[in-house]
């Protein structure tokens, strides 16, 4: 629920800028959007100071267009001219070189992440952050049910006590010799009864507990370094792709290399956000963190790094799937486009990152039952004429659309191997 | 027309008793219940009510087992990612492999840091991206437990600095550099900088089995002390006087695809290339050959004389047989039609002979067309003489330092004892051989080179083509490139990769040249040089024709010896893959032995194949009966099996057996060393010997054949033939033989278009999206084995070891059925690659209890190992006999430790090991004891092929995907790919083919997926073709009463 609620969010609010943008620009900025996405994005907040300065109001600070683009294309190159803003904000920023894209963007394509850039309006960061309040109204009425069960198995009981008395007291009266009363645990009935109520509850908690075997819902290992997506991904809005940078590629997102940590950190050396709080209410100490990371890298702040010195942090594996699954990071993320938070859970959340969903196999499949491929708009489905035709004639119901396991994805073979 | 009758097997053709018996049972293997005889189960050694108990036990024990604790897994990521590596994607790097002269562009697949597959390199105008069987199975020799780990002096460990420093202290001149051919330029050139250093010194080049009575013919007749090379794909008329040109002739990989080349047939326009061979002992090239004739290897010479005086039209001399006498014509008169697109090859290592071959080539103006003098072929370059001389030279004391890479003539020189003496008394010996083989052994000092696939280099297979070596992975132990090795000794202080890359970026356009050219793997020639002959000299002529008629006539029995396409010249023996493929002749793992003939059999061990009970008692009891042959003061025991297509008077033996146990535990104990039995002759060493005797011993030895494994007969399927085979003059007198058969046999169902609907009571089901199809081509397939090596790499199939396969274990997906027809002395063979056909109806499906096998909408026969639970109920219902069952735990994959030992053998156990598991895909599940398996068209590639198109958002094409096993094809005979599509190639190939094209069984409605193309032999004649099996008709007929 909370993340369809997130994506109706999510889609309302660019659906909004789509219709700002289609009438204040003309196309530009929506392709500048996927550009900046691409390309800016893993160093550039908008808003936001990350890596490199937030980009609102770039355009006023570089009045010569002329140079801001030329800045942007090879910012070494264009260093050398000796421009005093741009060096100014080259030391600011620990000289952390900014790609080339020379060759990359051309001037319309820089253009369009500019205009782009105007068009998102400034979001308070607290207000991404507030808390769903939807879950917990919503509650769990087990125990209600339980204490209701219960209570109407006494009261049956009781006036099944009553009715055997009343039958006792009636069967006096007419005189009929009284059956010596069979106390009500060796009454056969009931045990039978119990019996029954047992082996059915007894089985439901074995099959259940038998089936919950190797599953590591809410699994929450303490890591080496707490690395909090929340920090990361949530209040600094980094792309889960900048640090996970096999997603899009293969099987595996790929848990980043310390150099990729040090991209950042190398400039960014203490925690000065606000206090990180773990579940259990301890505080963690960001900073102290930092120089863990340090450790690992054998960084110390103020001299060069050497990165050949690092060495790797053994992160505490959490999404563990058994050898005969065959998953693919790429084939979801890029092919299907699906977002992380569907598996991973509201991970710009998570202090330490918690396993969200249990991985089961029946999990999997019936998210495959439900989710509907990118028919129309990936080139690969072109080959599915008969599918194409028929949702057109509307023999296909356009709204369920062609799900995932209508194109074979629930078959043994797509995932075993 | 007569029907022609195809036999896998003797008792298959006799029909005999045990054959019938067997073919009932799809497993050879009694239940292992013991019960006695007449008693019940529960009196049984394991009752049922303790099997109860056992099973509630296990139960419990597995729940308490499993409900412990989860383990914690770590997931350590790079500390400083490359930026071209992604963790689970593959990266492939061009390189070489080099084998003793060998040479094959291929690309390397690394995953994770790990080569696991090698595939060919399209970039090779020499190779076009074929392979063979030991090209695909090196990646298993990286991982060789038995590598060499560091440097020994006199057998204890040192390091580099000290062999470095013994070196210095103790190489004294003069120096002889001992090597297998090295065709690499940058290498001699270091060996020559090596050797001026050492006055008086040389550099000797050993070759197991020698090609030098070609390079001596050469040098006599066209003054070039080379071999040429050959252009079968432009040759009409092919003669091969017993060269194995298709299996261990010079470099069968590229003969193989331009044989293949004469060989694809276009429907519309009926042209082959023919092929006569000329041969002793039953080869794989004789098997593919059109027409094959059988001669006595003393007559080799005579035959080749003969033959170059037909073509000189002076008739065929000195030839009493008349079969023979009349195939020499005949070959003569097709060579003289085909002047200048005709060749005829030589496998013997005679200099007349191979002059006189030269003479014929001459006399049909091979040179300039089929043969090309402008490019030399340097797969093989020693001479015998100058080992001769060597070991000569050795035992009189004169060599000061030996240094040996890539040869052992320890192990395979016939007088090995004279060169272990001769070792002895040189000063210092050096060895870089990467084993501790037979040679290394007696080294001083051992400096273990890198395997290939770790090393830096080239190679020049072909003068003027060149091929690079790049490492694809780190050295995984404390080994040195044996030209670093020399580089050091020599003074220089460069490395060999600081020379290699200068000495390339000198050649070829700088350092982007040399990036470029590492890159693609190869450096060709801008242009291809014009193909040209070499001026003839014939005085050498006259004086080989009379030599070779005055050759001594051969006794009684007279012996070859021969390569096999797996093992070679014993390269192959340490690695288990090669050592499970069966020959594609006797379809034998795991042994040598002797090959006799069907009249041979007859009257040496009393056996008489066409006597249905003698048949079964030789062919379905393993142990066969042994015997000893002699050779002058030598002799070795070997078993004997009967292999029809060998001359009466011939035995054969293949060599590269009885290794020493330390080159590997696969190579320990299989077969005996059959080199000792080799002699010189001349200056050259004869890979045989023309009078041996052979004496039955009286003892049995179990020899693990695969081919009387999976049978077809079942009660669905009662039938004996899934070929379909017809001469070339039949298929031009009636194309459409075949079609017309097929449309007879399927005309009760609905004939051809409408069988898949009217021949079931199930419904059709929709093939949205894709369709895999597999197209197979029976005329280009010549059974090489290359495909089975490549699956079992790609699929991670497990190694099950002699024992298991003499059980009718093996596990190969895919196997290469041997068939035979007509004449039970000389037959016709035919291979046919068999696999799972991912049939549309399949029966295996119906059966399974568990549904772990299941249909997929696109066309694949699934199977799912985490669901099965090994009934087998699926492989008894499967009438192509292509699933396999794991009977024990070949891989190591159970938790349970110590869960293989007593099953499996000492070979199947160190597949397990961890460095020999660093082989394995990690895209395919290992699968455990207890569950089928079999071929999956390499599922796990074609999902990769969707995902890369849907990630480019459009539609699959045939680059996308490949099987493995249609990769690996140095003959092209596998075509596979998406059947809904119709521009893809397997739906033009089925398009274009209407007349050859089959299923087999087709008339089961089990609807597979693979489709064959029916072999088409260039024969004129007229034999019917084969296919509308009479059983199939007598159903037909009983359907209709």
């Amino acid at each position: 629920m909370i993340s369809f609620r997130r994506i109706a969010k999510a889609s309302f609010v660019s659906a909004l800028l789509l219709m700002g943008s289609v009438l204040l620009n003309p196309a530009s900025a929506q392709d500048g959007k996927t550009l900046f996405n691409t390309n800016c994005a893993s160093c550039h907040k908008v808003h936001a100071k990350s890596t490199g300065p937030a980009l609102a109001g770039v355009e006023d600070r570089w009045p010569d267009k002329a140079k801001l683009h030329a800045w942007i294309k090879n910012s070494q190159a264009f260093l050398k001219t000796g421009d005093k803003y741009a060096n100014d904000l080259y030391n600011e920023y620990n000289k952390v070189a900014m790609n080339k894209f020379e060759g990359i963007l051309d001037e319309k394509q820089i253009d369009d992440i500019l205009a782009y850039i105007k068009t998102v309006p400034a979001v308070d960061p607290k207000k991404v952050d507030s808390p769903d309040t939807g879950a917990a109204a919503e509650g769990d009425h087990s125990l209600l049910f339980g204490i209701l069960t219960l209570i109407l198995a006494v009261v049956s009981l009781i006036l099944l006590q009553v009715n055997s008395n009343l039958k006792k007291l009636a069967d006096d009266r007419e005189g009929q010799p009284a059956v010596e009363p069979v106390a009500f645990w060796k009454n056969k009935s009931y045990i039978a009864m119990v019996t029954v109520v047992l082996f059915v509850i007894g089985g439901y908690l074995t099959s259940k507990g038998a089936m919950a075997l190797g599953r590591s819902k809410d699994y929450q290992p303490e890591q080496p370094i707490y690395y909090s997506h929340k920090v990361h991904a949530g209040i600094n809005q980094i792309n889960c792709q900048y640090c996970h940078t096999g997603v899009y590629q293969g099987k595996q997102a790929t848990i980043p290399s310390v150099n990729v940590c040090m991209n950042c950190h190398m400039g960014i050396n203490e925690y000065k956000g606000e206090p990180i709080v773990t579940e259990d209410g301890k505080e963690i100490n960001g900073t102290a963190e930092i120089q863990k990371l340090y450790k690992y890298a054998g960084f110390e702040p103020g001299k060069p790094w050497d990165p050949s010195k690092a060495k790797p942090i053994e992160w505490v594996r959490i999404h563990n799937l058994p050898d005969h699954v065959y998953f693919n990071h790429s084939q979801h993320v890029k092919a299907g486009q699906v977002a992380c938070q569907t598996c991973h859970g509201e991970i710009q959340k998570m202090g330490e990152v918690k396993q969200f969903a249990d991985l089961s196999m029946g999990w999997c499949i019936n998210c495959h039952r439900t989710t509907q491929v990118q028919f129309k708009d990936n080139g690969f489905y072109s080959i599915y004429e008969k599918y194409h035709q028929d949702l057109k004639s509307g023999k296909i119901d356009s709204t369920k659309g062609i799900t995932v396991e209508k194109i074979g994805g629930t078959e043994c073979q797509k995932c075993h191997y | 027309m007569e029907q022609k009758k195809y036999w896998q097997s003797f008792g298959e053709l006799n029909q005999s008793e045990a054959y019938n018996k067997d073919v009932k049972d799809e497993f050879r293997e009694e239940l292992p219940f013991e019960a006695e005889e007449g008693k019940s189960f529960l009196d049984a050694k394991a009752p049922r009510r303790d099997f109860l108990k056992y099973l509630g036990f296990s139960t419990a024990a597995a729940a308490v087992a499993a409900s412990c604790e989860m383990p914690v897994k770590k997931a350590i990521p790079f500390a400083n990612k490359p930026e071209d590596i992604v963790p689970g994607v593959a990266n492939y790097y061009a390189t070489t492999y080099v084998q003793d002269g060998d040479v094959v562009s291929i690309l390397a697949k690394v995953r994770d840091g790990r080569p696991i597959k090698i595939e060919g390199n399209d970039l090779s105008p020499i190779t076009q991206g074929a392979t063979t069987a030991r090209v695909q199975a090196s990646v298993l020799d990286l991982y060789d437990t038995s590598r060499l780990r560091f440097p020994t002096i006199d057998g204890k460990e040192v390091t580099f600095e000290a062999v470095d420093k013994a070196a210095a202290a103790s190489i004294t001149g003069p120096v002889v550099v001992l090597t297998s051919t090295i065709t690499s330029p940058s290498t001699k050139e270091i060996i020559n900088q090596f050797l001026s250093k050492y006055p008086g010194s040389r550099h000797v080049t050993y070759d197991a089995v020698s090609y030098s009575a070609m390079i001596q013919a050469n040098e006599a007749t066209y003054g070039r002390k080379a071999i040429p090379s050959y252009h079968f794909e432009n040759a009409k008329v092919i003669v091969s006087l017993g060269a194995d040109f298709l299996g261990t002739w010079l470099g069968a990989a590229e003969f193989s695809k331009q044989y293949a080349a004469g060989k694809k047939l276009n429907e519309k326009n009926p042209e082959m290339s023919k092929h006569f061979h000329f041969e002793s002992v039953a080869s794989m090239t004789g098997s593919n050959a059109d027409e094959k004739y059988l001669h006595r290897p003393s007559e080799a010479g005579a035959v080749a004389a003969a033959l170059l005086s037909a073509v000189n039209g002076q008739g065929v001399a000195g030839i009493s047989d008349a079969r023979l006498k009349a195939g020499i014509e005949k070959a003569a008169k097709a060579l003289n039609e085909n002047k200048g697109a005709g060749l005829v090859v030589s496998g013997s290592n005679d200099v007349n002979e191979q002059i006189i071959v030269n003479a014929i080539n001459e006399a049909i103006g091979a040179g300039g067309k089929t043969i090309n003098w402008a490019a030399t072929l340097n797969y093989r370059q020693g001479v015998d003489a100058d080992f001769v001389q060597l070991v000569n030279d050795m035992n009189a004391g004169t060599v000061g330092t030996l240094l040996i890479y890539g040869a052992n003539p320890a192990y395979s020189w016939f007088d090995a004892e004279k060169f272990k003496a001769g070792l002895k008394k040189v000063k210092t010996t050096i060895s870089f051989n990467g084993k501790m083989d037979e040679t290394s052994e007696l080294c001083k000092i051992v400096a273990p080179d890198h395997h290939f696939l770790e090393s830096w280099g080239d190679a020049e297979p072909k003068t003027g083509y060149y091929s690079l070596i790049q490492p694809t992975i780190y050295p995984l132990f404390k080994t040195r490139q044996w030209q670093d090795s020399l580089l050091k000794w020599s003074g220089a202080s460069t490395d060999y990769l600081a020379y290699l890359k200068n000495y390339w970026s000198a050649k070829n356009g700088g350092e982007s040249g040399w990036d470029k050219a590492l890159q693609d793997g190869v450096i060709n020639p801008a242009a291809a040089p014009a193909a040209s002959g070499a001026s003839f000299n014939g005085g050498a002529v006259p004086g080989a024709v009379s030599a070779v008629s005055a050759a001594k006539k051969g006794g009684k029995i007279e012996l070859v010896l021969y390569e096999k396409v797996g093992i070679g010249a014993g390269q192959g023996a340490s690695n288990p893959w090669l050592q499970e493929l069966p020959d594609p002749v006797t379809r034998a793992t795991w042994d040598n032995y002797v090959i006799v003939s069907p009249a041979l059999a007859r009257t040496l061990l009393n056996i008489d194949l066409n006597n249905g009970g003698q048949a079964d008692a030789y062919e379905v009891n393993p142990p066969k009966k042994v015997v000893k042959i002699t050779a002058g003061d030598k002799s070795i025991e070997l078993p004997a099996l009967i292999i029809p297509g060998t001359h009466p008077d011939t035995i054969g033996i293949a060599v590269g057996y009885g290794r020493s146990e330390k080159v590997g535990k696969a190579a320990a104990n299989v077969g005996k060393n059959a080199f000792i039995l080799a002699a010189l002759s001349g200056s050259n060493v004869k890979f045989g010997n023309n009078d041996v005797t052979v004496t039955v011993t009286g003892d049995k030895y179990p020899v693990a054949l695969t081919q009387t494994h999976s049978r077809y007969d079942t009660t669905q399927g009662n039938r004996t033939e899934v070929m379909k085979e017809l001469t070339l003059a039949q298929y031009k007198h009636d194309p459409e033989e075949i079609l017309n058969e097929r449309k007879k046999e399927l005309a009760p169902w609905g004939g051809l278009e409408n069988f898949e609907k009217d021949g079931t009571i199930y419904p059709v089901f929709d093939k949205p999206g894709i369709k895999w199809g597999m197209s197979v081509d029976l005329n280009s397939c010549n059974g090489c084995g290359a495909c089975v090596v490549a699956c079992n790499a790609e699929n991670n199939i497990p190694v099950v070891g002699k024992p298991e396969v003499l059980r009718g274990h093996e596990m190969h997906w895919l196997r290469i059925d041997r068939y035979y027809s007509g004449d039970m002395d000389n037959p016709n063979v035919v291979f046919q690659p068999m696999m799972c056909q991912h049939c549309d109806n399949a029966p295996c499906e119906n059966v399974c209890p568990v549904a772990a096998t299941n249909h997929s909408t696109e066309g694949l026969n699934q199977m799912t190992y985490n669901r099965c639970i090994g009934t087998r109920y699926c492989a008894n219902n499967c009438p192509y006999k292509v699933r396999r069952f794991n009977w024990a735990d070949y891989t190591g994959a159970d938790s349970f430790p110590n869960n293989q030992e007593g099953e499996v053998n000492d070979v199947v156990i160190n597949m397990s090991d961890d460095l020999t598991r660093m082989v394995l895909n990690p895209d395919v599940t290992v699968r455990s004891r207890g569950v089928i398996e079999k071929c999956s068209f390499c599922v796990q590639r074609l999902q990769e092929g969707k995902l890369a198109a849907k990630k480019e958002s459009r539609p699959l094409e045939d680059k996308d995907v490949n099987v493995a096993c249609a990769q690996a094809c140095a003959s092209g005979c596998i075509t596979f790919g998406n059947v809904n599509n119709p521009e893809s190639e397997i739906s033009k190939i089925r398009k274009n083919n209407p007349n050859r094209s089959f299923y087999v069984l087709e008339q089961l409605h089990v609807l597979p997926n693979v489709s064959y193309l029916a072999k088409v032999r260039n024969s004129d004649e007229a034999v019917a073709a084969h296919g509308a099996e009479k059983k199939a008709e007598k159903h037909a007929e009983k359907e209709h009463a």
